[in-house]
């Protein structure tokens, strides 16, 4: 491929959205109010219509037959390298907040820098992309403040949710070797670069949310070289169910 | 307020219902009719979100990034209707936890229909080929009904369910041109869901105990008999057209009626579904449920949090 690092830097974006998406979608009618199921029906939607964006510019860059769908649906779990962050599991509604919090803020910074990228296709696909995400921030904030500064149970839940996220924050801000190629083509984003404003904006809506802020400095990372949490693998099957059981067809 | 006062209310509200005036929340009604339009359009919201889970059940598993956008697009539709049912039946003030309750405790109906399984992807052809189709011929006469704030919101659903019919047929017609499998696929889900399909539009007419007094109130305009009618001399031909078969051997064309004639309703099977004891009732109670009380503990914590931020509002404002 003659635009590799290209095509894999797009990857990295969209796994994140693919797998979010994937996540959020399973909870479609089983939200603990009718307003949050829309809500996060709707994120899911966003998120998918951003992958699609992003899959179908791959897909050009590839130059050979293969679609959004074989992109999406039809690679081996080592070569998804999207965060763990957004393949953990929606545990109780606090965990599925505190992770679509702790992805918005960083998504937010990021597709506000990819705005600026030299590639146009990219470029637009951020700009486009960043009202959905502002929204996706807003809600996501709002339910942190919510259950952070609700009853004792919820506080207890949303904290409970914010420790055991934490350790996949950092993963955020690692490059890879396609990031710190296209960094230098003024095509891609230093993440690098957004890891302080990001701890600044999700310490002050924990300190808002009367949250404690973790001490923790142990992180895990891997999801961006493709090793990723046991998690992933039954995500997967979902995802690639129809595929596989039914190769080559057209739906 | 005396008998014949009443009665005189009674007389000029049937006057302005044929007149077709259209009935508003804090407008005069006779507590039958308040009491009936609760039950009819909360059990409609009851069906949209009860109607989200067999769908939702492929959400995870659609097979390309199309159609699994476009299935969150329709469940999430759903969701908006009962969300805009619940609030018209809010206007005849009974609150959405007091309808939820009713819902939970078996009290009330939702559509019977979704207590089928959805077992493979063509079911999400059939469910909106079928299911919205149904949907339709019940709900676009409800467009013209009584009452102001249900004929408003019908106007949105019928446009809304009138996309998610064009997309479960689209499905289909991707499936019954694919290769064998998928076309096996297909028909093997117009057969599981044709006959309750036709169940869906309501048993006989006369068996059917509401339907004179609605038909009064514009809550229904046609029997159930003619829907049902209409509903498979609409579809008969749409199931010819990409190739499938309806599963009905006394199906055929009457040249007399200009109708199709078709073969017996199971109503053992209908009644039983109704009662509680269709394939998929207890897990749709149970999933409805579990996502409530679950819940709870979120719902109580955004009642705080409000309570708090108000609190502090008002503290500041001294």
């Amino acid at each position: 491929m003659k635009n590799e690092n290209l095509y894999k830097y797009i990857l990295g974006i969209a796994d994140n959205s693919l797998i979010l998406g994937q996540r959020l979608g399973e909870l479609t009618g089983h939200g603990p109010s009718l307003e949050t199921d829309i809500a996060c029906t709707n994120m899911s939607l966003d998120l998918f219509g951003q992958v699609r964006s992003y899959y179908q510019y791959a897909a050009k860059i590839a130059g050979d037959n293969r679609t959004e769908d074989d992109i999406a649906m039809l690679r081996k779990e080592r070569e998804y390298v999207n965060v763990l962050l957004v393949e953990q599991p929606n545990t109780n509604f606090a965990y599925t907040m505190a992770r679509q919090f702790l992805f918005d803020v960083y998504h937010l910074l990021f597709l506000q820098e990819l705005q600026k990228s030299k590639d146009l296709t990219l470029s637009a696909i951020a700009n486009k992309s960043i009202k959905e995400v502002s929204y996706h921030l807003r809600f996501s904030s709002d339910w942190i403040k919510r259950l952070g500064d609700g009853t004792e149970v919820s506080h207890q839940k949303m904290q409970d949710a914010i420790d055991g996220l934490w350790t996949y924050t950092d993963e955020l801000f690692h490059q890879t070797e396609a990031d710190i190629a296209m960094v230098s083509e003024v095509i891609g984003v230093d993440v690098t670069k957004l890891k302080e404003a990001y701890y600044n904006k999700v310490n002050a809506v924990l300190e808002e949310s009367t949250l404690q802020i973790p001490e923790s400095k142990w992180f895990q990372k891997g999801g961006k070289k493709g090793i990723h949490t046991e998690h992933l693998g039954y995500l997967l099957s979902d995802l690639q169910y129809m595929q596989r059981a039914y190769p080559n067809m057209e739906w | 307020m005396s008998e014949e006062q009443i009665k005189n209310l009674e007389t000029q509200f049937e006057a302005r219902i044929a007149r077709d005036e259209k009935i508003e929340p804090k407008d005069w009604m006779p507590e039958k009719y308040r009491k009936t339009h609760i039950r009819q359009m909360s059990q409609h919201a009851h069906s949209e979100i009860v109607g989200m889970l067999p769908e939702g059940n492929w959400i995870t598993r659609a097979p390309s990034l199309r159609r699994k956008v476009a299935l969150l697009a329709k469940v999430q539709d759903e969701a908006g209707h009962g969300l805009y049912l619940y609030s018209a039946c809010e206007t005849l003030g009974v609150s959405r936890e007091e309808l939820y309750e009713q819902l939970h405790s078996g009290k009330a109906k939702y559509s019977s229909i979704f207590n089928y399984p959805t077992v493979t992807w063509a079911d999400m052809g059939a469910v909106g080929w079928l299911v919205d189709g149904a949907a339709i011929i019940n709900q676009v006469p409800l467009c013209n009904t009584s009452y102001g704030p249900y004929a408003r919101a019908m106007v949105r659903v019928c446009k809304e369910e009138s996309f998610h019919q064009r997309q479960g047929y689209e499905i289909m017609i991707k499936l019954a041109n694919g290769t064998p499998e998928q076309k096996e696929l297909a028909q093997d889900a117009l057969n599981r869901w044709w006959w309750p399909s036709l169940m869906m539009l309501g048993p006989t007419d006369a068996e059917s105990i509401h339907t004179e007094q609605s038909m009064k109130w514009k809550l229904k305009r046609k029997s159930n008999d003619d829907l049902r009618q209409q509903f498979i001399d609409q579809t008969v031909p749409q199931a010819e057209l990409i190739g499938l078969t309806i599963p009905d051997a006394d199906l055929k064309w009457n040249e007399e009626r200009q109708s199709y004639d078709f073969g017996e309703i199971n109503w053992d099977e209908f009644w039983q579904v109704v009662k509680g004891h269709g394939p998929m009732n207890k897990e749709r109670m149970k999933a409805r449920v579990g996502a409530w009380e679950e819940g709870e503990w979120v719902r109580d914590a955004a009642m705080a949090y409000a309570e708090k931020k108000q609190e502090r509002k008002q503290k500041q404002a001294i």
